[in-house]
C-alpha cells in the first residue's frame, strides 16, 4: 500500500521551491536583466555617465558590416566544428565498437582529450601550427613546399581554430556515440549482415538511424559549444586575427566589453548572441528532431 | 605556583594587546598593478624598501593580472567604492582614466602634499604623454619605453654591410638596399616588426612629425578625427608591402612573440620592438651577434622628431583620506629618487623617468657597460617633443589600434591596397571616436 502525504496549506509548496527561486533570480535574471538594460545604454566604464539610448546600440550593431561579418563567421566556424568533430567521432567510436584485445585501454585514451581546457588545446595546435615555431608547419613549409602562413592568411588561421577546437569535442561526441551504438541489439546487426547487406549498408540503414536521437543531442551541444566555448581556442591561438577572420561573435563581445571597455555595445552583442542560440535550438528542434528515431 | 604563572600569561597577553593601540597602526597604502614574474619581483623589493625607510605608512603591493585585467579590476572596484589608492593603467587607456572622474590628478597630489618638484627634470616626452592640454601632469608614469630597431650582426657582416650607428638613424631608403643585400645574400628575409600599429604608425607619424589625429592628436578635444590616411604614411605602408614581394619584409603578426622567433632563428636581419625587448634577446640569443639602432627615418626628414612611448603610468584615485594621500604622495616621490629608478632601470629595461637618475647611471659609466640601453633614451629624448610628437589621446584607443591591425592585415594579405586599408581604418576609428564622444557628453 502507498503512503501518500497530503499537504493542504497552499504556502508551503512555494516556501520548499523558494531557495532555488532565489538563486535562479540572483544568478540568472538579475544579470540577464541587467545586461538587457546596458545595452540600451551608453555609460563610461566607471558607471558615473550614462545615458538610456533605446536600440541606439543594436542599430549601431547591425550597421556595422564587420559585425555581420562575424556572424557569418561564427555561423560557418560553427558548422564545420560541430561537422568535423561529429564525423571523426562517428568513425572513432565505429572502429572502437569492434571487439579488440585492448578495448578498455584504447577507449580510456580516445576519451582523454575531453579533460583538456580549450585555452590548453588551443596552446598546443599552436606550438604545432605556428608558421614562426610550429614544428607541424616548419615540415610543411621546409619539406612538402606548402605555403601554410595562419598568422597572414584568413583561411588558413581558420583551419587551425576549427582543428584545435574539433579535437577536443570529438571524445565528448565519442563517448557519446559509443554508448548509442552499444545500445544498438546486435540481432539487428547480424540479421542484416546474413541477408547480405554490406558493412556499409549496414551502417548506413541500420546503425544511423538508431542513433539518430545521440546524433541531435551531440549535434546540438557541439554547436553551443562552437558558439560559447570555444572563447579559449581562439584567445590563445588568432584573437580574432588575421584581419578579424577568426572573430566569432563570443570573443567579439570580449574584446569590446572587456579589453575596450564598450559596454553598451558589449552588452547588445550578448543580447543578440543569446537571441541567436535561442533561435538555433528552436530550429533545431521543430525540424530536425521530427527526422529522429526514438526507440523504446 | 599555576595560579601565578596564570597571572603572569594573562598579563603579557593584556601588555600586547596594550602596546597594539599605543603605538598607532600604520596606514594601508594599496597599489594595484600589473606587473608580473621578473618586474614583479623588482616591484616588491621597492615596496619592501619604502616600507622600511619610515613606519607611518605600508604600501601594499597586488598584482591583478595583465594591463586589461588591472584596468578591470579597478573598474570594478570603483563602481564598487572599494578602489584602490594607486592603480596602475597602460597608455592607450590615458584618455579613459582621465575622463573617468575617478582620480585625482598627480600635479594637484604633489602640490597639496607640500611637495616642490621640478617637473623639468623629468624625460619630457615620457612626462607630455600623461599631461593634460595645459600642461599639468595626470598620473606618475612608471614603466616606459619605445620602439627601436634590433639587428644581426652576423648576417650584416655576411652581406658585406657595417655595423649601424646608435645615435644617427638610417633612412627607409638605405634600410631598403640593405635589405636588398640581405636577403640577396641568403637570408630567408629582410625586415619584421612587432606591435605593427605602434612601431610603424603611431611612431613612423611623430618621428616625422605628421598629425595622427586632429585636435593636436586629440589632446584638445573629443571631437577629433584620424588623420593616418595621410600620402607618407600610405608611401610607407605601400612601401613595406612592396618589400613583401622580394621578401625585405615579411608578417610575423601583431604582437611581439612571432617577429621575435623569426629574428632568433635568423629568419629576419632586422626586428622592430620595445626596447623592454633588450632582457628577452639577451636571455634568447645564443648563436649570433646583434645590436640596437634607433629606428629608421625619412630622408627628407633633417630634424627627427622624437619617438613616443608605450607602457604604463599610476593614477591616483579619489575618495580616501587626506592621510592616506599623503602616503602616496610619499611613496610616488619615493619611486621617483634617483636610486630606485636606476634601480628600475637596471633590472627591468625601462626608462629612469629623470633626467637626474640618467645623468647618474652616466656618471657610474652604467652606458659604457650596456651601450644598448642608451639607445631608445637618446632617440627618444633627441628633441623637445612638439604637440604632435608628444603623444596621443584617443577614446576606444584599444579598439582603434585593433581596427589599425586588422586593415593593415588585409594590406598583407593582398585584400586591400594601402590606401584602401588606411581609409577605411581611419573611417571606422572615426566612428568609434563618435561613439565615445557620445558618452562622455
Amino acid at each position: 500500500m502507498i503512503k501518500r502525504s497530503i499537504f493542504t496549506s497552499k504556502t508551503l509548496p512555494y516556501l520548499l521551491i523558494l531557495p532555488q527561486i532565489l538563486v535562479t533570480v540572483t544568478f540568472f535574471y538579475w544579470p540577464a536583466f541587467q545586461g538587457l538594460m546596458q545595452s540600451m545604454m551608453l555609460s563610461d566604464p566607471f558607471g558615473l555617465h550614462n545615458t538610456f539610448v533605446w536600440f541606439d546600440n543594436f542599430i549601431t550593431l547591425f550597421k556595422d558590416p564587420l559585425y555581420l561579418k562575424s556572424i557569418i563567421t561564427t555561423l560557418g566556424f560553427s558548422a564545420a566544428t560541430a561537422a568535423v568533430s561529429i564525423t571523426f567521432g562517428l568513425f572513432i567510436a565505429t572502429m572502437a565498437n569492434r571487439a579488440l584485445k585492448a578495448k578498455a585501454v584504447i577507449r580510456t585514451l580516445l576519451i582523454w582529450p575531453y579533460a583538456v581546457a580549450p585555452a590548453i588545446s588551443g596552446v598546443l595546435w599552436l606550438f604545432l601550427l605556428h608558421p614562426s615555431y610550429g614544428i607541424v608547419a616548419l615540415f610543411m613549409k621546409k619539406t612538402l613546399g606548402l605555403d601554410w602562413n595562419p598568422v597572414l592568411r584568413g583561411g588558413d588561421a581558420m583551419i587551425m581554430i576549427i582543428m584545435a577546437s574539433a579535437w577536443k569535442e570529438v571524445s565528448y561526441n565519442f563517448v557519446f556515440f559509443l554508448a548509442g551504438m552499444q545500445s544498438i541489439p546486435k540481432s539487428l546487426i547480424e540479421a542484416a549482415a546474413m541477408d547480405g547487406a554490406s558493412p556499409f549498408k549496414r551502417f548506413w540503414f541500420i546503425t544511423v538511424p538508431l542513433l539518430s536521437p545521440t546524433l541531435f543531442f551531440v549535434t546540438v551541444m557541439n554547436i553551443i559549444y562552437a558558439f560559447f566555448e570555444t572563447f579559449g581556442v581562439i584567445h590563445t591561438v588568432t584573437q580574432g586575427g588575421p584581419g578579424g577572420a577568426t572573430n566569432i561573435l563570443v570573443y567579439k563581445v570580449y574584446q569590446d566589453g572587456f579589453i575596450g571597455l564598450n559596454l553598451g555595445s558589449s552588452a547588445a552583442q550578448s543580447v543578440v548572441l543569446m537571441a541567436l542560440i535561442i533561435i538555433i535550438t528552436i530550429l533545431q528542434f521543430k525540424y530536425v528532431e521530427r527526422k529522429v528515431q526514438y526507440t523504446g | 605556583m599555576m595560579k601565578k604563572l596564570m597571572m603572569l600569561m594573562v598579563l603579557v597577553i593584556l601588555a600586547v594587546f596594550a602596546a597594539d593601540t599605543v603605538f598607532a597602526k600604520p596606514i594601508e597604502i594599496h597599489w594595484w598593478h600589473a606587473m608580473r614574474s621578473a618586474r614583479g619581483e623588482v616591484c616588491k623589493t621597492m615596496i619592501k624598501q619604502f616600507n622600511e625607510s619610515q613606519d607611518k605608512y605600508v604600501v601594499i603591493g597586488t598584482n591583478k593580472g595583465n594591463y586589461d585585467e588591472t584596468v578591470n579590476a579597478g573598474v570594478a572596484a570603483i563602481r564598487a567604492k572599494k578602489q584602490p589608492h594607486i592603480l596602475q593603467s597602460f597608455e592607450v587607456g590615458t584618455q579613459t582614466m582621465m575622463l573617468s572622474g575617478a582620480i585625482y590628478p598627480v600635479y594637484e597630489l604633489m602640490a597639496d602634499a607640500g611637495y616642490k618638484i621640478d617637473w623639468d627634470d623629468y624625460l619630457q616626452p615620457v612626462l607630455s604623454y600623461y599631461m593634460n592640454a595645459d600642461g599639468n601632469l595626470m598620473s606618475m608614469p612608471f614603466n616606459s619605453s619605445t620602439p627601436v630597431m634590433y639587428y644581426n650582426v652576423d648576417l650584416f657582416k655576411k652581406a658585406g654591410l657595417a655595423p649601424l650607428s646608435k645615435e644617427k638613424p638610417v633612412t627607409w631608403d638605405e634600410l631598403g638596399e640593405m635589405l636588398k643585400k640581405i636577403v640577396g645574400a641568403g637570408v630567408p628575409g629582410g625586415m619584421v616588426t612587432a606591435w605593427q600599429s605602434w612601431t610603424q604608425i603611431e611612431n613612423y607619424s611623430a618621428i616625422h612629425n605628421i598629425p595622427f589625429a586632429t585636435k593636436s592628436n586629440g589632446y584638445e578635444g573629443l571631437d577629433c578625427e584620424l588623420t593616418i590616411n595621410n600620402d607618407k604614411v600610405i608611401n610607407h605602408i605601400a612601401r613595406l608591402k612592396s618589400w613583401m614581394g622580394d621578401k625585405r619584409f615579411f608578417y610575423g603578426g601583431q604582437k611581439y612573440q612571432g617577429p621575435k622567433a623569426e629574428f632568433l632563428a635568423q629568419n629576419a636581419a632586422v626586428y622592430i620592438d620595445s626596447i623592454s625587448g633588450i632582457a628577452k634577446l639577451k636571455k634568447a640569443v645564443k648563436d649570433f651577434k646583434w645590436d640596437v639602432a634607433p629606428l629608421p627615418v625619412e630622408f627628407w626628414m633633417k630634424e627627427p622628431q622624437n619617438t613616443i612611448i608605450g607602457g604604463a603610468s599610476n593614477w591616483v584615485l579619489k575618495g580616501h583620506s587626506k592621510e592616506a594621500y599623503e602616503g602616496v604622495a610619499a611613496f610616488l616621490a619615493f619611486l621617483a629618487t634617483n636610486e630606485m629608478q636606476e634601480y628600475w632601470h637596471k633590472e627591468t629595461g625601462y626608462f629612469p623617468i629623470t633626467q637626474s637618475a640618467y645623468r647618474s647611471l652616466k656618471a657610474k659609466g652604467y652606458y659604457d657597460e650596456q651601450p644598448y640601453q642608451e639607445v631608445g633614451i637618446k632617440q627618444m629624448t633627441r628633441r623637445i617633443p612638439t604637440k604632435i610628437s608628444r603623444g596621443l589621446r584617443l577614446g576606444y584607443f584599444i579598439q582603434i589600434r585593433n581596427i589599425i591591425n586588422e586593415e593593415l592585415e588585409l594590406v598583407w594579405n593582398d585584400t586591400k591596397s594601402p590606401k584602401d586599408a588606411l581609409d577605411r581604418a581611419a573611417a571606422r576609428s572615426n566612428q568609434k571616436l563618435r561613439e565615445f564622444e557620445k558618452t562622455y557628453k
